[in-house]
């Protein structure tokens, strides 16, 4: 049978707000146990919520962001559970009533089309504190700093059809978020979380199969991984003659392996119901339009600027404007070396061949957009040959100096430019290769292209690697047409 | 001196006629004496108070003295006091003691004032008799058999025996103004969002509100001059201008137009309570007052409607109380759900119980349209009618209860019957308007209380219709016998 | 509506209250007199009624966004039960 895969993702991110969504504790992250859970935070008797408004103003930008109605008013609720992790024994959040309504993003896919995803609506709400299972005599321990940061739900419809989609709405909406700054978007320290929701039913039904729910994969390849696992898994059981049991689950990235969760078990009543310690929150026109006035450039926006500005080709501009971070590097390079095609080119490249195999964004590039400004330079000036820019791109990254020119002559990696010097080596070499000369002077205009070959790797050697090679290949033609 | 009012001790410690180290000692022996048999406190504060009463004979001698300054008073255990251990009437909190102060706790403490103590209650402020604090019953002044009202009972009672001038109290469903009127003294629970929540430990929090226990009109006057005011660490908290509410008690209360609720006035009314408030009413019909018939057409629903809100919001605010970071905490929890189960359940008496209870039914699926969405709906037709009834007149007066104090028990083991007892004054919590029950005659030598119910913000009418009431009348001076 | 011993049970384990048999029997009493009082509200008539949340009318106040608290773990770790380590401790969390 032919399987259709139906993908949603709920989107836990964290505003990057200095304080908490209902006190005035600080949101740093890494901070030692309880040191920035204040009495609110902890649900001490008597302690009361007031609402930060950067939160809100935030949430505000998201919605913008994707085109959304921003609903005007929109109401607390109490989420009723028992967690240790959940000091109020309720978590704050938004059900009925909203901040940001419906919108949408379009996303980018390898077969060069694009999708557009719906987005149901997005809330904000209160982190949970975290449990560390570090054995305590067999007990826990509840670190309760993450406790009260704001967070944005993202809530999708269920609009994807395979993990490729799901995650370009994924990366979309970290390009988004991190684009308006309104959060750091690093996934490692949970600052991005994501809830995959995936059922399966056989193609052509309309019907929505049982659909799973795995939570907090905080990586985009996990994500990939666990989706295609969660289909097989599914897929696998039905045509065993089993049926899906509608669960929460839980991946393991690391040992590629999921399993339903225990303490989610139980069929939850939520009891939601309007929080009493907290006000509707209302916002008029006025306040949305400043808003929107003063909202950064977004990724679609950015992508159509480097392709108008810099002559980048579609595919380029859209991996180098997706992400705030690389964008800024991009135009960082740019403005310092006046190359955007070379900038690109070293960026997507060597750089991101090397960020990849070391898994890390280019926030935590070795090289710096100075650094690699300075390197194309020394490209374009004919000082390094692409084989001497690399050594130097590899002694840069692994911090052996980090000045582009100090390398070049501590490694004798200056191409010789000079014509006088060049044309006299070319002149050694080209009277020990008499019969060369000859088959070459035969040959035709094809096949002499062919044939420079066997006269360049002697001059390269001749030069100790430093001969400029276009230099070389002036002079060689010139020479052999005599 | 502890037959004197709070206004008459503030000039007594102005003019020197004694000092508040005096006057605290004085209360904190007659504490020790007579409190055993009230069962009115749960915690003295001697040491402390002490130490207080002679800070502010500082501040009198060096001239630096407030109204308040030197004053003995006590607070409702359910106010928190930094590092005074703070129950809220229940063996959850036996042994909390918060790190930090409720705003009314501090403002009392800026103004130099001197706490007594912390006294009993209904555990968590749920209850009308104040027979379900964990700390033992308090018994009402005017008969060792008799239930002081609930929740501020202790409250109550220590005022109305002289062992404290004045007490905090909160109010819920009629929690100040019940034992009030049980209890002989005066008593106002301010508009919703008049006085802060913070460090008031939450009952029900779109309800409960802070106000004074005195055993006058003046008295609660100055004590709501200290409470009241906005505070930005409660969102509910208004920021409404506080006027001196002293300043207006001797306004000419011509011309008042007094509303009578025909629901409250009905032949289900005891006849003679209802014949004890028509001749209270009648005094002020003499000063000048115009009584009108009105109408509050959904009053009726008012009990219901509240057992549907209050306990759905106590049950999301009584979870925090799970035995991790506070509080009690069973022994050798064999698991997490074991450490929730056995904590909740050991900490929390039959009362409080029933009303998570209630309020989870009222909340969970299949059940929330039929009761918490349609109490909420009914809610906004009882305010309404108060805004109708607020065109026409400016203050309404009822019973503040349907009958004197009762005696212990004697509600039998229906909670329902219960309930019934705060009839009159739950409609005001609903309506977040502010409402004050003084004393206002006498059933069988028991005291009842009238209550008179205003419009938003306008405490200081009440509290000016209550003062000239008592410059007429004399209830509120009547003490317990035994007490002189 | 009437309440049956089952629905205490059921929801008294989401309130996290341990009742035995007796006292659930006991409370189911309790709870359906309760409820028969609460069901007066059917008759109201209620249609095109705004539920109400809070008594006043009010809009929330939001806050600037600047940290105002300070590290006070000591305090406020004076009253837990059980901590270790600055962590508070429970019985083991399985996820």
């Amino acid at each position: 049978m032919q399987w259709e895969t139906v993908i949603g993702l709920e989107i836990h991110v964290q505003l990057a707000t200095k304080s908490k969504i209902f006190s005035g504790s600080s949101t740093t992250f890494g901070a030692e146990p309880n040191t920035q859970a204040s009495a609110v935070d902890l649900a001490m008797p008597g302690m009361l919520p007031v609402a930060n408004e950067q939160a809100f103003r935030y949430a505000i930008m998201f919605g913008l962001a994707i085109d959304a109605e921003i609903n005007k008013r929109s109401v607390f609720e109490r989420k009723n559970y028992f967690y240790p992790d959940l000091p109020k024994g309720y978590q704050t959040t938004q059900l009925a009533e909203p901040i940001v309504g419906a919108g949408h993003v379009d996303v980018q896919l390898s077969d060069g089309s694009s999708k557009r995803i719906r987005i149901h609506h997005a809330h904000l709400e209160e982190d949970a504190g975290k449990s560390l299972h570090e054995d305590f005599h067999g007990m826990s321990g509840i670190d309760l700093n993450r406790a009260g940061t704001p967070l944005i739900e993202i809530v999708t419809e269920p609009d994807m059809r395979n993990s490729e989609e799901a995650v370009a709405c994924a990366r979309k909406l970290h390009a988004i978020v991190t684009s308006l700054g309104i959060c750091d978007g690093e996934m490692a320290q949970g600052s991005m979380r994501f809830d995959v929701n995936v059922s399966v039913r056989p193609k052509g039904e309309d019907k929505l199969g049982t659909r799973t729910e795995t939570k907090n994969l905080n990586s985009f390849r996990f994500m990939e991984r666990a989706i295609k696992l969660e289909v097989e898994r599914q897929i696998e059981l039905i045509e065993d003659g089993g049926s899906v049991t509608q669960e929460t689950r839980l991946y393991d990235g690391d040992k590629h392996f999921s399993r339903a969760m225990r303490s989610k078990e139980e069929a939850n009543d939520y009891r939601y119901f309007p929080c009493p310690d907290l006000l509707p929150v209302v916002f008029d026109d006025d306040y949305i339009a400043r808003i929107k006035a003063d909202l950064p450039e977004l990724p679609d926006n950015r992508q159509a600027r480097f392709i108008e500005q810099y002559g980048l080709s579609l595919y380029d501009a859209s991996i180098l404007s997706a992400e705030a971070n690389m964008a800024s590097f991009f135009e960082a390079v740019v403005k310092a070396c006046d190359d955007a095609k070379l900038a690109a080119n070293w960026i997507l490249g060597e750089l991101s061949a090397r960020l990849n195999s070391e898994e890390q964004s280019v926030s935590a590039s070795k090289i710096s957009a100075v650094q690699l400004a300075a390197l194309i330079k020394r490209i374009k000036d004919n000082t390094l040959s692409s084989a001497g820019a690399k050594k130097v791109f590899e002694a840069l990254w692994n911090g052996e100096n980090n000045d582009v020119d100090a390398i070049i002559e501590a490694n004798g990696l200056k191409q010789v430019s000079d014509t006088g010097a060049l044309e006299k080596l070319v002149d050694e070499v080209l009277a020990g290769l008499p019969d060369q000369i000859a088959q070459y002077q035969e040959a035709d205009e094809k096949k002499r292209k062919k044939l420079m070959g066997g006269f360049m790797g002697p001059l390269m050697k001749a030069s100790k690697g430093q001969g400029n090679p276009k230099l070389f290949t002036e002079i060689l033609i010139r020479k052999l047409g005599e | 001196m502890h037959n004197k009012t709070v206004a008459e001790l503030s000039k007594g410690l102005a003019q020197k006629e004694f000092s508040s180290e005096e006057l605290t000692s004085h209360f904190l022996n007659r504490i020790e004496t007579l409190d055993g048999r009230y069962n009115s406190f749960i915690t003295v504060c001697k040491e402390q108070a002490l130490a207080d009463a002679r800070a502010a004979d500082k501040k009198i001698q060096s001239g630096t003295a407030t109204a308040w300054t030197g004053i003995p008073f006590a607070h409702k255990d359910i106010f928190c006091t930094q590092g005074v251990t703070t129950t809220c009437g229940s063996k959850m909190l036996a042994n909390f003691r918060p790190p930090y102060d409720a705003t009314v706790a501090l403002k009392f403490k800026e103004q130099g004032a001197v706490c007594l103590g912390k006294t009993n209650m209904d555990e968590f402020a749920m209850g009308s008799s104040n027979e379900s604090s964990y700390f033992g019953k308090v018994v009402n002044p005017w008969g060792d058999n008799l239930v002081p009202g609930g929740s501020s009972g202790g409250s109550a009672s220590a005022v109305a025996a002289r062992l404290t001038p004045a007490a905090t109290a909160t109010d819920t469903g009629g929690s100040i103004r019940q034992p009030a009127a049980l209890c002989g003294i005066t008593g106002l629970k301010p508009t919703y969002g008049r006085v802060s929540r913070l460090g008031m430990i939450a009952f029900a929090s779109s309800l409960d509100q802070g106000g004074p226990m005195a055993r006058t009109a003046e008295d609660a006057a100055m004590m709501l001059n200290v409470m009241a005011g906005f505070d930005p660490k409660d969102s509910t908290s208004l920021d409404n201008p506080v006027p001196d509410y002293t300043a207006t008690l001797n306004q000419d209360i011509k011309g008042l137009r007094i509303g009578l609720p025909k629901e409250f006035f009905t032949s289900d009314l005891d006849s003679k309570m209802a014949g004890a408030i028509r001749a209270a009413i009648a005094e002020l019909e003499k000063r000048g007052a115009i009584l009108k018939e009105i109408s509050l057409p959904h009053s009726a629903l008012s009990v219901p409607a509240y057992y549907v809100i209050a306990p759905a919001e106590c049950s999301a605010n009584l979870s925090r109380f799970d035995g991790v970071r506070y509080g009690h905490r069973c022994d050798d929890p064999k698991d997490l759900m074991d450490l929730y189960m056995r904590s909740r359940s050991e900490g929390f008496g039959e009362e409080v119980k029933r009303r998570i209870l209630i309020g989870t039914y009222a909340l969970s699926a299949g059940y929330y349209d039929a009761y918490y969405r349609k109490a909420q709906q009914v809610r906004r037709l009882i305010k309404n009618d108060f805004t109708e009834a607020f065109a026409d007149v400016d203050v309404i007066a009822s019973p503040t209860s349907p009958s004197p104090a009762f005696g212990f028990g004697s509600k039998g083991d229906d909670p329902v019957k219960m309930y019934l007892e705060d009839i009159f004054t739950i409609s005001t919590n609903l309506a977040g308007l502010p409402g004050m029950s003084i004393p206002a005659g006498e059933i069988d030598g028991l005291p009842i209380g009238l209550q008179l119910i205003g419009n938003y913000f306008d405490e200081g009418r009440l509290l000016n219709v209550a003062h000239q009431f008592q410059t007429v009348t004399d209830w509120h001076t009547k003490a317990p016998k035994g007490i002189s | 509506m009437s309440i049956q011993q089952s629905d205490v049970e059921k929801i008294a384990h989401l309130a996290r209250l341990e009742v035995s048999a007796e006292q659930a029997q006991r409370l189911t009493k309790d709870l359906s007199n309760i409820l028969d009082l609460v069901d007066q509200l059917q008759a109201a008539k209620t249609d095109g009624i705004a539920p109400m949340a809070h008594p006043m009318d009010a809009e929330q106040r939001l806050r600037a966004d600047t940290v105002t608290e300070t590290n006070q773990r000591d305090a406020l770790q004076s009253v837990a039960p059980a901590v270790e380590n600055g962590l508070y401790l429970v019985p083991k969390v399985i996820e």
